[in-house]
């Protein structure tokens, strides 16, 4: 019963985005102001009617209702509540619910918050996000149905979540990327209502950042959450694999982040409008392909688009339609768009531009490198791979400049600076951060010189970013006149805490992959091995059995010159449903280094246990940086200016642009 | 004039993503299975490898004995490890062979991979520069060849083997005389 209640409401909801699309828009171009203020209660009854299709599936999990197609190949009787919650998202046709719901949120969000926007305008993002929900709608009602039912005969258990997804990251990893993905609708929704309207000023950006800035934070916290799942499930305590899935959600994050930094520039000085408006649709058209590529299966392997043709073609079609013609619109309103504002070849504008180049080449190149398999097929060149060297060189050398200019961009002005001046401020920056680096590298005697030169090259633009940084804090804050400091707004600490979460991230980047440690060993019991300074005894193992699966636990007991440090559990276990086996790493974490010992086999004569070892010093800082960065976003999205009634901003905005306001 | 060379430069967002759309939609046209069909009714290629798991063993392809599957899988392979546990639980099933080829691989990584994932293959063949990989016709991995007892191929699978492919198409070529019963 309760799957036909979701089946019914997904229909419903489907009715509905169709009179969320079509009413308003109509009602706008004709002037009637009854079709116009249909779009706010529509969006109310799609997220009603999308919620109880949502809720609906989640009960048939908590409920063990294996006549449902999609709940027996995703749950197991014994599963966890938690993970039978999660699996609602844990394969495509859930994902994909899971999807729908997140737009709803957001433009349900839009609803409730842009009061202050003109009806016209607020009615058009409306039926755009609507228009998008209509997509989506029939994509799940009419190719991947969550609710079908396998009946008479139904399984009595189901074939168990993949236990790789059994695990807190992936409960929470999913619901942020996707709230991510579809919080770039939103902006998407702003740019091609500016588009029709032929109006894309300051106080459209002021619209648009705090969306953007609400989805970039969901969007950082999404990938990190993914890159720390990989080490800690996968075992083998890589982070970062540049695998087509990985790059699917890193594109729309780069865009998205060259997108937050345009609108600065557009909000502030009325430049750059139509590369943002450009910039908006190419984050979600990115999040589009993103979204797909993972849950479709499109690029694991190189040919999964072949391997359900219909839904292949439903997404090429939809992707097609959304962003072709978003293009369309774009090539003919924006070029008559007028430009305005100047700005001298060195100023803040500038460095803004040469951030948003590298950060779209850098999604760019990622993005041939991921589609090269498909190239190579089409062009005929052979069977060239394309693997994480191409990725690591590409992206190094991409992001060298971005970092060394992310230090200077919070100093030069807007429209024109001295070099004069940069060079004052920056250069007790470069004499530390050349000190810094040097000792660092001719610290690492056994590394190679390219090593060292990378080493050098890391720590350089690690102190060099986070001196700026503080310095800059510390010269702003400061009052003229006394010793007290003054309050500056929360996106101008929000900026900083971002730039220095980054400067965190290049540093763990740099040092743990290059410092790290990593040994394969045989372990015999009550016997201990040294890796990297660091004693771990191996006591031995014992066998336990977990809720739906039975277990091998290991305890290593580490000591760092005799002191103790720590108590290792790795472990390994075998899925019931499944038969499949999962290797626990254990893991004893602290900023400066990671301890990780994963158990491998036992080896066949004897207690003895091969077993793999890693130290990875700074490895944490990467995770910790992005959640400094997504911490800067909350801070700016705080920020009082985007709660203060938008008109009277758009008033007083001209005294808003002084150099003190943080971009 | 200036109009319309700005209206040429705003179009160029457009014609890239019209370019990979047809790109795309190449691919989707394509079905895989059709793809070097001249390979179908052959023997599979000649070839002699060292084994994975004992390197100074050379396997050749008469020690390939069929009905078998051949899978080519790789460490770096994401789809590999969505595929691995179904062929676990493939070999355990009565006479279900299967040949593991493990394509372009570094060996530690392979040797992992099989440490962590377990090993449903009767031997695993190493084809670290992919020349056999040329041979069979192959793209990437995974992808799996259904050979008979001559060791012909009869069936070439483009992408991961799940239970729902077992069962409606690799299951019926490999044993035959079963779904006849």
């Amino acid at each position: 019963m309760i799957p036909e209640i979701g089946n019914l409401a997904l229909s419903f909801a489907l009715a509905i985005a169709l009179v969320q699309f079509f009413v308003p828009l109509v009602g706008a171009a004709t002037n009637r102001w009854r079709w116009i203020l249909v779009a706010g209660p529509a969006t109310i009854g799609q997220f009603i009617f999308v919620a109880i299709a949502f809720v609906s599936l989640s009960w048939s999990f908590y409920a063990n209702d294996f006549s449902v197609q999609f709940v027996a190949s995703h749950s197991y009787r014994t599963l966890p509540l938690a993970y039978r919650l999660a699996a609602t998202w844990g394969g495509h046709e859930g994902a994909l619910l899971l999807w729908i719901f997140m737009l709803n949120v957001w433009s349900l969000a839009v609803t409730l918050m842009s009061q202050n926007l003109p009806a016209i305008t607020r009615a058009r993002v409306l039926a755009i996000l609507g228009g998008l929900s209509v997509g989506f709608l029939s994509f799940i009602i009419f190719t991947s149905n969550p609710f079908t039912r396998v009946l008479p005969n139904f399984p009595l258990d189901g074939a168990d979540l993949n236990p790789l997804l059994q695990d807190f990251g992936m409960v929470i990893h999913p619901p942020m990327l996707y709230m991510g993905y579809v919080g770039f609708a939103v902006a998407f929704a702003f740019a091609i209502t500016a588009l029709i309207e032929g109006q894309i000023d300051s106080l459209w950006a002021k619209w648009v950042r705090p969306w953007t800035l609400g989805a970039w934070i969901f969007l950082t916290s999404g990938v990190a959450l993914g890159s720390w799942w990989a080490y800690y499930e996968l075992g083998w305590g890589g982070w970062w694999f540049w695998d087509p899935v990985e790059n699917a959600s890193f594109m729309p994050w780069l865009i998205g982040t060259a997108l937050l930094h345009s609108l600065a520039a557009t909000e502030k000085r009325g430049v750059f409008k139509a590369w943002t408006i450009l910039l908006s649709i190419a984050a979600f058209s990115f999040s589009l392909l993103g979204t797909f590529l993972v849950r479709s299966g499109v690029l694991t392997s190189v040919h999964a688009f072949a391997n359900d043709p219909v839904r292949g073609a439903f997404i090429l079609s939809f992707l097609g339609i959304v962003i072709g013609s978003s293009l369309v619109l774009f090539a003919f309103r924006a070029s008559s768009v007028s430009v305005s504002g100047w700005f001298d070849w060195f100023s803040k504008e500038l460095l803004l531009l040469i951030n948003n180049l590298l950060l779209t080449v850098s999604a760019i190149m990622i993005l041939m490198g991921t589609l090269f398999p498909i190239f190579a097929e089409v062009f005929d060149w052979g069977k060239i791979s394309v693997g994480a060297p191409y990725f690591n060189l590409i992206f190094t050398v991409l992001m060298t400049p971005l970092v060394f200019l992310v230090g200077l961009g919070p100093i030069v002005n807007w429209r024109q600076y001295s070099k004069q001046q940069l060079g004052k401020q920056s250069l007790l920056a470069a004499i530390f951060a050349l000190i810094l680096g040097g000792i660092t590298a001719l610290l690492q005697s056994q590394q190679l010189l390219t090593d060292k030169l990378q080493i050098f090259l890391g720590v350089f633009l690690v102190v060099w970013l986070i001196f700026l940084v503080s310095q800059d804090l510390l010269q702003k804050s400061k009052s003229h006149n006394s010793f007290k400091f003054k309050k500056m707004p929360n996106s101008f600490y929000g900026m900083h805490l971002a730039h220095i979460g980054l400067a965190f991230a290049v540093l763990g980047v740099v040092l743990s992959s290059h410092l790290s440690v990593e040994e394969n060993l045989r372990v015999s019991p009550n016997h201990q091995v040294n890796v990297a300074g660091y004693d771990f005894k191996f006591e031995g193992v014992q066998e336990f059995r977990g809720s739906n699966y039975d277990g091998i636990r290991g305890l290593f007991i580490v000591s760092h010159h005799g002191d103790f440090v720590a108590n290792l559990q790795p472990e390994k276990r075998r899925y019931h449903a499944s038969g499949q086996w999962m290797t626990e790493a254990a893991i004893d974490p602290a900023l400066s280094r990671d301890l990780y010992v994963a158990l491998g086999e036992q080896l066949p004569e004897g207690q003895d246990w091969a077993v793999r070892i890693y130290v990875k010093p700074f490895v944490r800082c990467i995770w910790f940086g992005a959640l400094l960065m997504a911490l800067g976003g909350l801070f700016a999205v705080s920020d009082r200016r985007y709660r203060k009634k938008l008109k009277s901003q758009w008033l007083g905005s001209k005294d808003d642009s002084t150099s003190m306001e943080p971009i | 004039m200036v109009q319309s060379k700005r209206l040429v430069l705003y179009l160029l967002p457009l014609t890239l993503f019209v370019g990979l759309t047809l790109l795309l939609y190449s691919e989707l046209g394509q079905d895989p299975t059709l793809l070097e069909s001249q390979l179908i009714g052959q023997k599979i290629p000649e070839f002699s490898k060292p084994l994975l798991m004992k390197p100074d063993v050379i396997i050749t392809d008469k020690d390939i004995h069929g009905p078998a599957l051949l899978n080519v899988w790789a460490s770096w392979c994401p789809s590999c490890y969505h595929e691995h546990p179904f062929l676990m639980k493939l070999s355990a099933i009565q006479g279900v062979q299967i040949y593991g080829i493990n394509y372009k691989d570094q060996r530690a990584d392979a040797l992992k991979y099989i440490q962590d994932q377990g090993n449903p293959y009767q031997g695993i063949i190493v084809d670290e520069n992919g020349r056999l990989g040329i041979d069979l016709g192959v793209y990437g991995a995974p992808e799996t060849f259904v050979i008979d007892k001559d060791n012909k191929i009869v069936y070439r699978h483009v992408g991961v083997v799940t239970e729902g492919v077992w069962e409606s198409i690799l299951k019926p070529k490999l044993l035959p005389a079963e779904v006849t019963k």
